[in-house]
Formats: structure tokens, C-alpha cells, sequence
């Protein structure tokens, strides 16, 4: 509890503090002054103050809840390719240029996200099995991934083509009240999903054998990870591409302060999750660059000292 | 209430592994399934907790089929402590074995009751002394008590465990037996494959013998361990002798070829 409210506390701070941080500087004064800066905080910056720490809860959510449910440190909410159907649908709707309306592509998006869904349905059939689930997940993700490649490679014109890939690396730039109406409700009914499943979630710890004989259903918890997998990654993918690594690191950095317990790391992740990917995006648009560096860019730069930090401890331990 | 078991066939992948089985099983004792490997022992025990539904026949609780009982209704009375003992993330030992409460609270309340029940599961499987550690650093033995203490932490009026003994050395072989006999004293149905013939011998109130997928022999211990029982189960010559208690010893000597 004193965690959550610490972190949520942080989150608070980080989020009042991009709302200052940019390409100008607005001190707090001014955020409600009525002038031009005001509106720089209250119809850009707000907003995307909001779409970053929602994108962010919703990847650090489904990190820990994959996590939980493969029982594998190393899963990554990517891994049943729900993110890639997610982006398969925003790239159709760049591809074919409806993403002139701000609704569009986050709709398709959606949509993309509800066809992975249905299709891991349809692939892994209602066994609850494991092994079938993510090799399922596996295959989607890279059928999902060929058809974007293959939309790329047939662009009408290069601007086409270099707009999908710039879509890909993820970002929360120019983001407005709409994404926020369309990311928060579809978000918050994902984590809804994952909380529900949380306690089954620690049964698991045990096994499958010893988690079924406590009365877990492994179908019902099957499809409540992969509802809430899907409307939490692919609210965030629709509103703000891929963002990689939140999924993955955050989880692990929580883990030990939770007594390691799957279902104690849920609300925990999430809270961390909002605060790493705002303090990200403060970051990218404090840096002297010409033009703003990619928050997927710079999420994974971010990310993968980290990883090579795990790598060289995980040595010492086999050592 | 008791658990029965009428007509039990079922086949994994074209084999059979169970062949027509019926039997029964009371509160307030011992029973233990003996039998050669692959005799179909663990496969019983999961369809005794639900785990696997048979081809055709039924195991009933209380007269009731098993399949007709809600999950967390079932998980309540009946406790299966697996062959296979998974600790998948580093929690602690206390953590663990709170998880036996899992069927009794609703979503996120813990009341004394359940404090209750995991100090005293924790007690008898003598784990309190490193209550705090994390389960995934202790040895093979501790953990084997640890999620013994899971299971008796539910106290559901079913306890069924495979092979309990594996991993334990011989003072807490004794310690688990002990506990195993207690629990059953107390009114719990206490259900062991084994594969240790003198402890079976000394457990048990009844023995259920199988070979190939059937019963070849059940009763009480006295009727049913005898060596040309153990010749036909295992294939082997077995010598049957007393400690000086009085308590029978029983040794394998020679393969029959």
C-alpha cells in the first residue's frame, strides 16, 4: 500500500513536471493565464501527459500479468502478438490514408487488436494450454509482422511508406483529448480483466496441477489474461505505437519490492509503468535534437543497458 | 461423506490406463495406493481430484459426481498435493503456504481463521522456523514440507498426495507420517501413493494394490500385503519381517524373471 501510494505520488509529480517541460519552458503560473502557453499545457501537454501515463499503467500492467501467467520472468506483453495485430490494424488505416481523422486509426487499431484476439482464439482452441497459447501467440505475431512489412514494401509513395514506419516506432507527440477518451476506458477495462485474475495468477506459483486442484479454471484465466492483454496493449498501441521494454523491465524493478508475488505486482507495475514512460517522454522532448527523438527510440536505448545489467548479474548467479 | 470411484476407464493417447476401477475411500484414515511404475497410480489420483475427466465412469464425493461440484466447493474438501513440486517465483515460505486458503476467502480478504490455519499447517510440518525465507532457496526437503503445509493449510476433509516421501530424509519421512497419521485421527481422509513398502506398511489403514491399469488387490493391510500380492504388483521376491515392535519391514530381494 505504501508503495502504491509512493508510486502514485511520483507519477503525480512526473506528470506535473512534463507538463512544464518542452521546447518551452512553462512555468506553473502561466498554465492557467488564458495565453498561448496556457493552451501549449492544457490542449497539448495535458493530454499527453494523460496518454503517457495510460499507456504506460497499461504496459507495465500487462508485463507483470504475462509475466505471471507464462511464469516467465522474460515474457513480454508483445509475446502473444496481440501488439503487432494492434499495429497490423493502424497500418492498414495509414496505408490506405484514413488517418486524417484522429478516431481512425485508433479505431483500426482496436480492431486489430480484436482480430489478434479472435484469431488466438480460434488457433489455441479452449485447451488452457500453455505451450499451445503461446506458440499460438507466436505464429500471430509473426503472420501480423510479415503484412506490415508487406503494406510497407507496397506504399503507394515514399512519404506513405516512411509515415508507417515513423507510426512504428511509437510516440506521444501531437497527442490530443480524443486519444485520451479512446485510450482510458478500453485501458481500464483491460486492467479490470488482469486484476480479476490476479489471485488466480498466484495460485499458478504452484503449478498447473496444484493451481487447478485449488479450484482455478485454466480456461476462464486464459481468456481473462488475454482480454485484458488485449484492451490494455492494444488501447496503448493505438494511441501510441510501439512502445517496447515498459512491458518487460518494469516488472522485473517492482518484483523484489513485492515479496515476488504475482498479483501484488499488478497495481505496483502499473503505477511504475505510467511513471517510467512520462519521465521517458519529458526526456525526448527536453533533448537538444532537431527534431524530437522517438519515445520507442528512446525507450529501448533505455531498456537494453538495462538488459545487459540483468545479463551480467544473471552470470554471476550461474557462475 | 465419502469419496468413491465407480467404473473408472480412461486411455492417454491410444493406452489404456485405467481399466474398469472401482473402490472407496473413508474419513478419518489412511489409505495408500501401491504399485509398479506406470500401473496407473498418479492417473487415478487426478481423476480423484478432478483433474483429469475419466473415458467413462465417475468418482463421486458425498454421492455427488465430482464433475457437479464447483471448483472452489471441490478445491475446499478435497487437497491434492502434486508429484511435481513447482515453486515458480521467489516468495516466501509464509506466502506459500497461505496460498492453501485460496478456495476459502473471497477476493482479497484474510481473515484470523486463515492465520490460524496457516500457523498451524505450518507448525505441524515443523516450517515455522523459516517462516521468512524465500521457498525457492531451500533445500529439496523444506520445500517438500512447505507445500505439504499448503495443502494441510486448506484443511480440507480430503488430503491426496503423491508421493509425499520423495524428497524427504528419514527423520522427516517419520515427521510427515506422523502428520499424515494425525491429520487423519482428526477426521480428514488421507489418501499416499507410495512407493516405500515398510512405510506403506505402517501407515496404512487400507491398501489399494494396482498393476497395469488395474486394482489386483484392496483391503486392509493385513489382507493385502502379503508377498504373493507384491510378487504379482512389482515382479519382485519381498522379504516381510517385524522390528522389534512388532511393526513389519518390508525389503525387495530378487527380481522374478
Amino acid at each position: 500500500m505504501k508503495l502504491n501510494l509512493g508510486l502514485l505520488a511520483a507519477v503525480l509529480v512526473a506528470m506535473l513536471g512534463s507538463l512544464m517541460a518542452g521546447r518551452t519552458w512553462v512555468p506553473f503560473d502561466h498554465w492557467l493565464a488564458g495565453d498561448l502557453q496556457s493552451l501549449i499545457v492544457m490542449e497539448l501537454r495535458l493530454p499527453r501527459a494523460c496518454v503517457g501515463a495510460i499507456v504506460g499503467a497499461s504496459l507495465g500492467m500487462a508485463g507483470a500479468a504475462m509475466q505471471g501467467y507464462l511464469r516467465n520472468p522474460l515474457a513480454d506483453p508483445g509475446l502473444f502478438g496481440v501488439s503487432s495485430s494492434a499495429a497490423l490494424g493502424a497500418v492498414v488505416s495509414l496505408y490506405f490514408g484514413f488517418a486524417v481523422s484522429a478516431w481512425l486509426l485508433p479505431i483500426f487499431a482496436l480492431a486489430g487488436a480484436g482480430l489478434g484476439i479472435t484469431a488466438l482464439a480460434i488457433l489455441a482452441g479452449r485447451s488452457g494450454s500453455l505451450i499451445l497459447f503461446t506458440l499460438s501467440g507466436v505464429i500471430l505475431s509473426s503472420l501480423t509482422g510479415a503484412l506490415t512489412s508487406l503494406l510497407i514494401s507496397l506504399a503507394p509513395t515514399p512519404f506513405a511508406s516512411s509515415e508507417i514506419v515513423t507510426w512504428l516506432m511509437g510516440a506521444l507527440m501531437d497527442r490530443s483529448w480524443d486519444d485520451v477518451r479512446i485510450a482510458l476506458p478500453v485501458s481500464v477495462l483491460g486492467m479490470a480483466a488482469l486484476l480479476w485474475a490476479a489471485r488466480y495468477l498466484d495460485a499458478l506459483t504452484l503449478g498447473d496441477a496444484a493451481a487447478r486442484s485449488m479450484g482455478v479454471n485454466m480456461t476462464r484465466l486464459q481468456w481473462l489474461i488475454v482480454i485484458g492483454v488485449g484492451l490494455t496493449v492494444g488501447s496503448s498501441v493505438a494511441v501510441a505505437g510501439i512502445i517496447g521494454f515498459v512491458g518487460l523491465v518494469v516488472p522485473h524493478l517492482v518484483r523484489p519490492l513485492v515479496g515476488h508475488r504475482p498479483s501484488a505486482l499488478l497495481i505496483p507495475s502499473a503505477l511504475a509503468g505510467a511513471l517510467l514512460v512520462v519521465l521517458a517522454d519529458c526526456l525526448v522532448r527536453i533533448l537538444p535534437s532537431a527534431s524530437e527523438v522517438r519515445l520507442g527510440i528512446a525507450m529501448a536505448s533505455i531498456g537494453t543497458p538495462f538488459f545487459v545489467m540483468l545479463l551480467f548479474r544473471m552470470r554471476r548467479e550461474v557462475a | 461423506m465419502a469419496l468413491r470411484f465407480d467404473d473408472l476407464t480412461l486411455a492417454l493417447r491410444g493406452r489404456p490406463v485405467l481399466s474398469n476401477v472401482s473402490g472407496g475411500f473413508s474419513r478419518a484414515s489412511v489409505t495408500v495406493i501401491l504399485g509398479a511404475n506406470g500401473a496407473g497410480k498418479s492417473t487415478l489420483l487426478s481423476c480423484l481430484a478432478a483433474l483429469r475427466a475419466p473415458d467413462s465412469g465417475v468418482v463421486t464425493l458425498g454421492g455427488r459426481p465430482l464433475v457437479a461440484i464447483p471448483a472452489m466447493e471441490r478445491a475446499r474438501q478435497i487437497g491434492l498435493l502434486p508429484q511435481q513440486a513447482d515453486i515458480h517465483w521467489d516468495i516466501n515460505v509464509r506466502a506459500l503456504v497461505a496460498l492453501g486458503r485460496l478456495p476459502h476467502h473471497g477476493r482479497w480478504s484474510h481473515n484470523a481463521e486463515d492465520d490460524a490455519a496457516i500457523d498451524e499447517a505450518m507448525e505441524r510440518t515443523d516450517c515455522a522456523r523459516f517462516a521468512n525465507r524465500k521457498a525457492q532457496r531451500l533445500s529439496g526437503g523444506e520445500q517438500a514440507r512447505v507445500l505439504l503445509a499448503r495443502v494441510l493449510a486448506g484443511k480440507p476433509d480430503w488430503i491426496l498426495a503423491d508421493e509425499p516421501l520423495a524428497n524427504l530424509d528419514p527423520a522427516h519421512q517419520l515427521d510427515a507420517m506422523a502428520c499424515f497419521r494425525t491429520t487423519a485421527t482428526a477426521g480428514t481422509g488421507v489418501v499416499l501413493v507410495l512407493h516405500d513398502l515398510t512405510q506403506a506398511a505402517r501407515i496404512a489403514d487400507h491398501l489399494i494394490v494396482m498393476k497395469d491399469g488395474g486394482i489386483i488387490a484392496a483391503g486392509p493391510v493385513a489382507q493385502v500385503l502379503t508377498p504373493a500380492v507384491l510378487e504379482v504388483a512389482y515382479g519382485v521376491r519381498v522379504h516381510i519381517g517385524q522390528d522389534e515392535t512388532g511393526a513389519p519391514v518390508i525389503a525387495p530381494i530378487a527380481r522374478i524373471a
